[in-house]
């Protein structure tokens, strides 16, 4: 299940999606919009994507997670539009037989969405509005 | 040759369109389609160094060889999750 949503996120509907009977771990990790962020009060985080690129990124590191970790399935959702504070903007799940590979295959996943996924955070404060830039520093050429 | 080029984020803002087609010499390359963008609106010359481009969905080298009908996004940094 790779998919940009512009509902809110059934955190239990992905998790499920990964269920499998030769699992014994699943990871799930929740991101959720926080009400601060650099010293400032947030109101509402807005996110936009580049939504076939995206869904082609979250393929490609679904993909390299498999290649690196013994995991059994992956799925990653990523709400787009206005999130309100405390709902969950990214959801990734991940089962494999043992937790260990569960954990760094989701830990993989969300540190890899963030450096390459063409999608985009506006944070909305009092009195003004900016586009979130790098969060990593890093640029992307192949 | 004509390409279409895709604008998100600030840079959708700051030209207030999200995509457009262009035409552009045989051979040229993103950069140059950023260098020309530069040239029209000045005060995108600050988002020069972080600047990423994706060719028909695909992240490319600043330098790669545009052809007829590609579709190039102009990506700015990334900041989901």
């Amino acid at each position: 299940m790779f998919e940009i949503v512009t509902r809110p996120i059934d955190a239990a509907a992905v998790t499920a999606a990964v269920a499998d009977p030769t699992t014994g771990a699943t990871c799930t990790f929740i991101g959720t919009t926080r009400d601060h962020n650099d010293g400032r009060a947030v109101t509402v985080l807005e996110y936009e994507a580049y939504p076939e690129m995206a869904l082609a990124e979250l393929g490609k590191i679904a993909a390299e997670a498999q290649r690196r970790w013994p995991i059994a399935k992956i799925a990653i959702v990523h709400r787009v539009g206005v999130v309100p504070i405390g709902e969950a903007s990214v959801v990734i799940a991940v089962s494999s037989a043992h937790r260990v590979a569960a954990f760094e295959a989701c830990h993989f996943a969300i540190d890899r969405l963030k450096e390459v996924v063409p999608i985009w955070k506006k944070e909305h404060f009092q009195g003004g509005e900016v586009w979130i830039g790098s969060q990593t520093g890093k640029r992307f050429e192949d | 040759m004509t390409i279409r080029l895709r604008f998100f984020a600030a840079l959708r803002e700051r030209l207030k369109t999200s995509e457009a087609t262009r035409d552009v010499p045989a051979g040229a390359s993103p950069a140059d389609v950023w260098s020309a963008l530069c040239r029209e609106h000045p005060e995108l010359v600050p988002l020069s160094g972080s600047m990423s481009f994706a060719v028909n969905r695909e992240y490319v080298d600043r330098l790669h060889c545009l052809h007829e009908g590609d579709e190039l996004a102009l990506i700015p940094p990334v900041s989901g999750g």
